[in-house]
């Protein structure tokens, strides 16, 4: 098997439906493929199953946080109170905990919410201005109408006249060539 | 639910279709001028919000004396409009992290302006206690900083505690706001004809392309950022309330300032969505996404929240009596009979009695006598505010330094300056942002698709 000389970051196939689109993705999981994403303009329920993308860390990123946040919120305010600027207020202890816990809270839930959006943008390797597929233009109607499935070339499993054919097998509408980023 | 719910569906109206609502939402934005209405609006706001920067512009030239604030009430208007404006900011929250937890799928088509209205509000709210301050210049003494001074903040202090809740309350509502609006700056970037468009869209929505790995993230990240959401708004009022509440005052010094000032601050925030969706949904014929369902809905959660918030009124008069506390007692005869009566009597009338009404289904139905409580009910709250810090401080526990407090011009104008920047805000933001969620609308039409066709009790949300 000889592969094509022009360069090539793999095919781009457009589905009708949701349900199309997940059919399409479970069948090339079954086949092996797994250098492979799907768009689609709202989150589908079922299809990153489909895909076998189960779990995400985005819960344990959070929980990073809130506990940084944590400790690290009530230990400035013990060491700003107690050891660098102890000041006597009317013969109240030093270490007066009840009244650290508002602010320590408030920068749990600070550094928590800054770790899940800063989480989620890194995971999902945004921002990214280029990227392959903005250079099919019919890609644009991904974010209003259409549902598309981008199978790479890095796949082992990719051939470019083979997956072509079962692209075009699961009833795919149309299918493009994605030109790599030069 | 009855049959009648399937029917009647509170989130969207029928006949709506994934690419119908792309279109619909977008074109306000993209490729409609905006209508006269928007420039009649934007034009008195921006005059306003010209007013606002005089009045803070004579405000750092002359100082907080040219304000009525004076000795026994040293919190004037300053603090009621903090209070009133952070408590407006609240119910975007409510909408979108609550109800969304709450799994409200009615919410959808309220949240993105709903949010954009807390942030704008908080933005208000936060300028109040830098000009109150006297010198604002030094307002980053608040943040703790390693300084040559070698001073700290007091952590043992609400205001300190104030600053955090706030802070982080308007960074947590702008990177929601943020987060939920990628997706649709995509949309933007994608539908939009000219190339300046397409740059600041593109900029902004990050290469966002709608994978499905991504979106799991997303939505994981979304929920999270819901679940801190939700004890944080309850926690900001809670502190707000703890500027009072922690005084020795009568009249603030009570345990049931938190709960009842949530409550005001859910009370008065629906009223103003109300107050802005009303006219947004006339003026933008979008009464197919905000339908009466929606207006419903809200009334009956305000409803819910002002009788919440009278129940704070009946405790509070309550213990004043069962405590037996000469001050305390005072504190409410005063506020009731004293020379600022007609505030607390207007009080009553505007959030306890008048809205009443919306027990009535013919009135929660009809947009216009909505419109008129909502208004009334955002009046009554910012009297709420004004009876508190003005009656219980001008008369304290010395008759000798009781005084009498009276707002200037320049109380009145810096506070309809900040309406006119919100407003103005408002109008830039629904001009240049999707007002309605695209994203979440289409998710909510292809789920309605989907289960319309597969049997009729499948379409109840």
């Amino acid at each position: 098997m000889m592969k094509t000389t022009q360069p090539t970051a793999g095919l781009l196939a457009e589905f009708g439906d949701t349900d199309a689109l997940i059919a399409a993705a479970r069948r090339l999981h079954a086949e092996g493929y797994r250098q492979f994403e799907c768009y689609t303009p709202f989150p589908v329920e079922g299809l990153a199953e489909a895909m076998e993308f189960r779990r995400t860390r985005m819960p344990l990123v959070v929980l990073c946080g809130a506990l940084l946040g944590l400790v690290v919120g009530y230990g400035l305010q013990y060491w700003t109170t107690v050891i660098e600027y102890p000041l006597n207020i009317g013969g109240r202890p030093l270490h007066s905990w009840p009244s650290f816990v508002p602010v320590t809270f408030e920068l749990t839930i600070l550094t928590a919410a800054l770790f899940a959006v800063l989480g989620m943008l890194g995971l999902n390797g945004l921002p990214r201005p280029h990227h392959p597929l903005f250079h099919i233009r019919e890609f644009s109607r991904a974010s209003s109408d259409a549902y598309f499935l981008w199978v790479k070339s890095e796949d082992p499993q990719f051939h470019e006249q083979t997956t072509r054919e079962a692209l075009r097998k699961l009833q795919a509408q149309e299918v493009w060539d994605v030109p790599s980023e030069p | 639910m009855t049959d009648t719910h399937v029917q009647s569906d509170p989130s969207t109206e029928p006949r709506q279709t994934v690419r119908s609502v792309s279109q619909q939402i977008s074109a306000i934005v993209l490729t409609e001028g905006p209508p006269r209405g928007w420039w009649a609006g934007f034009l008195v706001s921006f005059l306003l919000v010209m007013l606002l920067l005089v009045s803070v512009g004579w405000l750092f030239a002359k100082g907080v004396g040219i304000w009525g604030i004076n000795q026994p009430v040293g919190w004037g208007f300053a603090i009621v409009n903090f209070v009133w404006w952070i408590g407006i900011g609240h119910a975007g929250t409510l909408i979108s992290a609550i109800l969304l937890l709450f799994r409200q799928e009615w919410r959808t088509s309220i949240n993105r302006f709903a949010e954009a209205m807390t942030l704008f509000a908080v933005a208000c709210a936060g300028l109040f206690p830098l000009l109150h301050m006297g010198r604002p210049q030094f307002f980053f003494w608040f943040i703790p900083y390693p300084s040559t001074t070698g001073m700290w903040p007091q952590f043992r202090s609400p205001l300190i505690w104030d600053f955090f809740a706030v802070g982080t309350y308007a960074t947590v509502s702008l990177m929601f706001w943020y987060v939920g609006l990628i997706p649709d700056l995509a949309t933007l970037r994608d539908r939009s004809r000219t190339g300046r468009g397409r740059i600041i869209y593109g900029f902004l929505a990050m290469g966002w392309r709608g994978s499905a790995r991504h979106w799991k993230r997303y939505q994981s990240a979304y929920l999270l950022l819901a679940g801190l959401a939700t004890p944080l708004v309850i926690s900001v009022h809670t502190i707000v309330s703890y500027d009072f509440a922690i005084s020795i005052l009568p009249g603030w010094h009570a345990t049931v300032f938190p709960p009842y000032f949530v409550a005001g601050a859910i009370y008065s925030g629906f009223a103003m969505v109300l107050t802005l969706s009303i006219p947004l949904r006339a003026v933008y014929r979008l009464q197919n996404f905000v339908t009466d369902r929606h207006l419903d809905n809200m009334a009956k959660v305000m409803l819910a929240s002002g009788l919440v918030v009278a129940y704070g009124y009946l405790m509070e008069h309550f213990l004043a009596w069962y405590g037996g506390h000469q001050l305390e007692e005072f504190m409410l005869l005063n506020r009731m009979f004293g020379p600022y009566a007609w505030s607390y009597w207007a009080l009553i009338g505007c959030n306890i009695l008048i809205p009443q009404l919306l027990w009535f289904k013919s009135v929660r139905a009809r947009p216009l006598p909505l419109f008129f409580i909502a208004i009334v009910i955002n009046i009554g709250m910012w009297l709420e505010r004004y009876v508190i810090v003005v009656t219980s401080l001008h008369r304290d526990f010395l008759p000798s330094s009781w005084g009498m407090y009276e707002p200037t011009f320049w109380d009145w104008s810096t506070y309809l300056g900040t309406i006119g920047l919100f407003a103005a805000l408002l109008f830039l933001f629904i001009r240049l942002l999707p007002m309605i969620s695209i994203f979440e609308m289409r998710e909510l039409v292809h789920e309605h698709e989907h289960s319309g066709g597969a049997s009729a009790e499948a379409g109840t949300s």
